[in-house]
């Protein structure tokens, strides 16, 4: 008897939690879909619209910001998966003098990430000419440390049997790391591919210095440029821009829910 | 073993990747050693040494020392209220009750947005009048409260914007924890006479150490890291009562460019992560090893 009045305890507990968590969203939403006049006073049964969302459209670039977090998104991802596999490759496969504290060097940079030197980053930015480009912005990221220890772990997991008979069939350092490792890290790659991604599409505070004409902004840059409240926007507007600069984000998470939770798993693991 | 690495092989692998890595993280830490020594260039006169001048004005700024504060007091207070949060989530996304796929779903969602469009959502839902908050509080005849315009309330307003981001993610790492904890030591306590209580404090919870601290880690390091939400919703205000220490570089360096100032605090700030980070390896080293 008192483990169903638990039960039920528990359960409502549960609901409430996760609607109080859900309901910041939810009210976005809501005020996202129905007319300004909505937004200070619910009614279950206004009208839905999406009237919102065509005006933020059109009221800014939107469909530049989109090209540019791809373009930008595109160009570290590629960078990443080249970089992060080269130095990681070279830490497992070799030995070479000082390679502890090469690797300790490297792992420098999950403690003091590229957020936090904006200041001398700027300044580099501005001596090579970078400022205002999409290359700028995807600089510092180009390669990571986070990559090179996932990838580092994969590579470690590789049987060394596999490597030798390789070599025996005379494969050079190129293919047996094109043929023996990259082949058994593909899970790996994939699941830092949606971490990049969603990392890459939330940043905010570099590009937002780096950035200063719309041509390059990315999304993130573009919704707070738009989403001033002060300078006179709708909260209806701002609801809506907001969504819609997280959709494809959103979207790709249901798609990819299953592969996004195992990866993140990993990534704890370690 | 392994073959030693060929020189040419090595530029290729090592050398020049690393590289890009070393010019956009020790560089830049170097480099704001260097220029906190140095005063800022105006049209008029070049920049010249100053020895420790920069680092005499860090320690006479008061607005500094509200600032790092600030900056304790939300580490001190997001990290613990955002590790509760996810192992009590985890618990109960992995328990039997009803609609678990739906809780999680709600729990993870603020994970997945940008952290400028989850201040636009919070931003909205503090509006004095218009937003939710208020009007729960008018519901309950409580008097409105402009939680991002008061001193008092600023900063743990956006205490709770961070949590809201963050928990979900942890969630996730105690949820794989949880998932790996045998089921048989669970069978053995329970069969011993524990309660459901006893079995998570003696049994699980030891077992969920290093999630905990990988997850605090990464905690602290983003309480340092993230300040996106007070660039968007407060700009620090009012009165410097939200500012963090990330934000006051922004905005000494990007708002007053004051470059010079910008790395003497960028030093400050390496600082302290490089301390927390010994800290942390030897609080990792001494206590994680006993499973």
């Amino acid at each position: 008897m008192t483990k169903g009045l638990n039960r039920i305890f528990m359960t409502t507990l549960a609901f409430v939690l996760a609607g109080l968590w859900g309901l910041p969203f939810l009210y976005s939403v809501w005020t996202a879909f129905h007319e300004e006049k909505y937004s200070a006073n619910f009614k279950w049964n206004a009208p839905i619209t999406f009237e919102n969302f065509a005006q933020a459209w059109n009221a800014a670039p939107f469909a530049l910001y989109f090209l540019n977090t791809l373009i930008l998104i595109t160009i570290v991802i590629i960078a990443n998966f080249i970089l992060c596999t080269l130095v990681a490759y070279a830490f497992v496969r070799y030995k070479f003098r000082w390679a502890g504290l090469a690797f300790g060097l490297v792992m420098v940079q999950l403690l003091i990430s590229p957020e936090i030197l904006i200041v001398e980053n700027y300044l580099t930015l501005s001596s090579i000419g970078l400022t205002d480009t999409i290359i700028g912005i995807a600089l510092p990221y180009l390669n990571s440390a986070f990559g090179i220890f996932l990838l580092r772990q994969t590579f470690m997991t590789v049987p060394k049997s596999l490597d030798e008979a390789a070599q025996i069939e005379g494969a050079g350092a190129w293919r047996v790391l094109w043929n023996v490792y990259v082949p058994l890290a593909k899970p790996v790659y994939l699941a830092y591919g949606l971490v990049s991604i969603s990392f890459h599409w939330n940043n905010f505070l570099w590009p937002l210095i780096v950035t200063n004409s719309p041509e390059v902004r990315p999304v993130t840059v573009g919704l707070s440029v738009f989403a001033t409240v002060e300078s006179g926007v709708e909260w209806s507007l701002v609801n809506a821009a907001t969504l819609m600069t997280t959709a494809p984000l959103i979207i790709a998470f249901l798609i990819f829910q299953r592969q996004f939770v195992a990866n993140f798993m990993r990534a704890g693991i370690k | 073993m392994n073959k030693r690495l060929p020189l040419g092989l090595g530029f290729v692998l090592l050398v020049m990747p690393c590289s890009l890595l070393v010019a956009f993280t020790h560089y830049p830490a170097v480099r704001a050693l260097i220029n906190s020594l140095w005063n800022n260039a105006s049209s008029r006169r070049p920049s010249k040494f100053v020895g420790i001048e920069n680092y005499e004005a860090l320690i006479a700024d008061e607005k500094l020392m509200q600032v790092l504060t600030n900056s304790g007091l939300y580490a001190l207070g997001t990290i613990p209220l955002a590790i509760f949060l996810s192992i009590s989530m985890a618990l109960l996304v992995n328990s039997k009750l009803p609609a678990t796929g739906l809780m999680r779903l709600s729990f993870f969602m603020p994970t997945m947005l940008p952290l400028v469009a989850v201040a636009n959502i919070w931003l909205f839902f503090y509006a004095p009048g218009i937003g939710l908050a208020s009007q729960i509080m008018n519901f309950f005849g409580l008097p409105t409260i402009n939680f991002l315009g008061s001193t008092e309330t600023s900063l743990a307003s956006m205490m709770v914007v961070a949590v809201w981001k963050e928990a979900g993610l942890f969630m996730i790492f105690y949820l794989a924890a949880l998932q790996a904890v045998p089921e048989n030591l669970k069978d053995a306590a329970r069969l011993e006479g524990a309660g459901p209580v006893r079995v998570f404090i003696d049994v699980v919870f030891p077992l969920l150490r290093p999630t905990t601290i990988f997850v605090a880690v990464n905690a602290l390091i983003n309480a340092f890291r993230l300040v996106d939400h007070i660039i968007v919703m407060t700009k620090g205000g009012p009165d410097n009562s939200s500012a963090l220490l990330l934000y006051y570089i922004y905005e000494v360096t990007f708002r007053q460019r004051d470059f010079a100032y910008g790395a003497t605090l960028t030093v400050l700030m390496v600082a302290i992560l490089g301390v927390l980070a010994a800290f942390q390896f030897w609080v990792l080293d001494r206590k994680t090893h006993y499973q």
